[in-house]
């Protein structure tokens, strides 16, 4: 294996959280809802899966109790806010210091415990290919669930009809009250998503990424993905190369490093997070082209009939 | 955002610290404010440890109580101050960033006595106390060298404060008593605590030819990525041999315990006084893990120099040492004070990186 093929799966690895969180919460936010509590429930899923495949040997019963430790605190979230009509913001970062607490106190039993690793599933033949193959075909599973949940939900989004009533819901929920369809329904199954993507990419962090359990152990990755969505200005396609590119820059000056380049490495690992920054100065340049995906009641309760 | 929310979720471990401690009269209150959490595997379990073993040793004579994931800046120094006013008679604080606001605290609080880790700073009312990491380092040095095949290890550094680069420093020096022409490559993660950015720098530095990694991070997921790719790897602070039974060649281990019970069993003897100490291998603040996964010889050569440490023959910076552009720094024969060592800001001959400023 070169060292380019090297490179780019190490990208791939890093992105794959990233992408995962960010396009949950992209779903989540296009249905008008603002959940800041990725990382808690990134953090959640995290321990859940490394607790269940601890406790089972099985990975895969791992990768499952992530993704219904996410959803299950996105049902905490989705009560309080759309039942409830509590403020988003604030329930929504209330939810991340809860997850970083609670996950801690769950975890207590299992830190320093050796994982199983989720196998890589390598594809016959394609793997082969040089370049692209290991990096396509001979990846951990989580990697091709990522992929596929960005043609998943670029297609539900804006070739369905239900991907058009939620987007409908989040641009104007009062009139899609009044055209008789049911906002919290799917505002509730919106956030569930969201947080079963949160969830699956804390599995992949405790099951794939590094297989041990460490507390706080999401680093703030999950305000990275809240923070792509914006950057992909709400288009899955978008999200993909943004967590790519992140996944590229922070990867690749840890290499700069490794080489000896004589950059500052404080700037380095700075550099990530400029590179979004100035992303998102570029996006808004463009304001009307913003304007028309951004979700117009993002972070504004519903209360039916009132 | 991230900041706001780490302040929060510090307040509120805070006060979950606090909620339990009752107040007794002829208890000493012994506190500890950590960087990381207290199960990290590593660096703050280490200091967790020391304070569980120093409990053991008083029972009810003291009251402990402890603060972990603190971040150090301007926080800290609130938090410092709470644990004051909760009438710690002595407060631990486990960080080299928490070195100022330590001091500014202590200031304000004469009667409270402070003890901050790894840092260079005292006052009337603050020791400073420290390890002596890089005896370690040089001995993981010498092993990497002669375990080497490729002649290259990697080296996952924290941040650019003197005790890190004392320890790449110590590294190298000793990976050069074996090979004077082995080579160092450090990858600077800007972080004591994110596995998944070591596990990222562990993969480039193994991508760029090293095949042995030691870190100065606290989680074990570089071990478990050497595991993965079959190289080999050190472990920190702890022994982590379970994360990499066939991958960890040995390990600095800290033993706070000891110094702990010392300090603390000062207090109550009334005979604290602020002093700056910097105990070592002999002291058994230090300790190795048991030399496993190499060569007999290699272990007889690592078991040797740290005799030859213990007994004071040995100070990994004898010179001749030359700094990293060549100028001379130690003369042949001369040991380096420990002035100069604590606060150590350039490399010696031989390290292939540019020291962040």
């Amino acid at each position: 294996m070169g060292i380019t093929e090297a490179i780019l799966l190490t990208i791939a690895t890093a992105a794959t959280p990233l992408l995962i969180a960010a396009i949950g919460e992209l779903v989540v936010e296009r249905s008008g809802v603002l959940n800041l509590g990725v990382e808690g429930m990134m953090v959640l899923g995290a321990v859940g899966g490394f607790a269940a495949m601890s406790l089972t040997g099985n990975p895969w019963i791992g990768v499952v109790a992530a993704i219904a430790m996410g959803a299950l605190a996105a049902l905490a979230f989705g009560f309080l806010t759309l039942s409830l009509a509590a403020n988003q913001v604030a329930t929504g970062l209330s939810l991340t210091i809860l997850g970083l607490g609670l996950s801690g106190l769950l975890g207590v039993e299992f830190v320093g415990k050796a994982g199983t690793k989720l196998e890589n599933i390598s594809i016959p033949v394609l793997s082969d290919i040089p370049l692209v193959g290991p990096l396509l075909f001979g990846q951990d599973p989580i990697f091709y669930m990522s992929i596929a949940l960005v043609i998943g939900v670029s297609w539900f989004l804006f070739r369905t009809r239900p991907g058009l009533t939620l987007r409908s819901i989040g641009d104007n929920h009062v009139s899609a009250h009044a055209l008789g369809i049911p906002v919290l329904r799917y505002r509730y199954l919106a956030v569930m998503f969201g947080g079963a993507c949160a969830g699956l990419a804390g599995g992949h962090l405790s099951l794939v990424y590094t297989p041990v359990w460490i507390e706080n152990m999401s680093a703030g990755r999950g305000w990275i993905a809240l923070a792509l969505v914006v950057f992909a200005s709400w288009r899955p396609a978008r999200v993909l190369a943004g967590a790519y590119l992140f996944g590229a820059v922070s990867i690749g000056q840890l290499h700069a490093q490794a080489l000896g380049i004589a950059i500052p490495s404080q700037f380095l690992t700075a550099l990530p997070y400029v590179a979004t920054i100035v992303v998102l100065v570029l996006i808004s340049q463009n304001v009307r082209a913003t304007l028309i995906n951004t979700p117009a009641m993002l972070g504004r309760a519903f209360v039916p009939d009132r | 955002m991230k900041k706001l929310v780490m302040g929060l979720a510090g307040a509120a471990t805070l006060a979950l610290a606090m909620a339990g401690s009752a107040q007794a009269a002829d208890k000493t209150k012994v506190c500890f404010m950590h960087v990381g959490p207290i199960t990290d595997g590593g660096w703050t379990q280490a200091h967790h440890q020391g304070m569980e073993e120093m409990a053991a040793h008083f029972g009810d004579k003291v009251e402990t109580a402890y603060v972990e994931n603190v971040p150090e800046g301007p926080q800290a120094t609130a938090v410092i101050e709470r644990l004051a006013r909760q009438k710690c008679a002595l407060i631990f604080t486990t960080s080299f960033g928490f070195m100022d606001p330590t001091l500014e605290v202590a200031a304000k609080f004469p009667d409270v006595k402070f003890e901050h880790a790894t840092g260079y700073k005292t006052a009337a009312n603050v020791t400073s106390y420290n390890s002596r990491f890089y005896e370690g380092r040089y001995i993981l040095g010498q092993i990497a060298a002669k375990v080497s095949k490729t002649g290259v290890a990697g080296y996952i550094a924290s941040f650019p404060i003197p005790e890190v680069v004392q320890g790449i420093n110590s590294f190298v020096l000793g990976a050069q008593t074996v090979n004077p022409d082995f080579k160092l490559k450090v990858v600077w993660v800007n972080t004591w605590h994110d596995a998944g950015k070591e596990a990222d720098a562990a993969k480039v530095l193994i991508d760029q030819g090293v095949d042995i990694l030691t870190q100065h991070t606290d989680s074990t997921a570089p071990i478990q990525v050497a595991s993965e790719r079959g190289v080999y790897a050190f472990g920190q602070a702890l022994d982590m041999i379970e994360a990499g039974p066939e991958t960890q060649l040995t390990a600095i281990i800290d033993s706070w315990g000891a110094y702990y019970t010392k300090r603390v069993q000062a207090v109550m003897d009334g005979t604290w006084e602020s002093q700056s100490t910097w105990d070592g291998l002999v002291d058994g603040i230090l300790t190795m893990a048991p030399y496993t996964n190499m060569p007999d010889d290699v272990k007889a050569m690592a078991e040797a120099t740290e005799a030859a440490i213990i007994a004071g023959e040995l100070h990994p910076f004898t010179g001749p040492i030359n700094k990293q552009d060549g100028t001379p720094w130690l003369a042949d024969g001369e040991v380096a004070e420990d002035g100069p060592l604590l606060g150590m800001n350039f490399y010696v001959e031989g390290v292939d990186d540019q020291l962040p400023q």
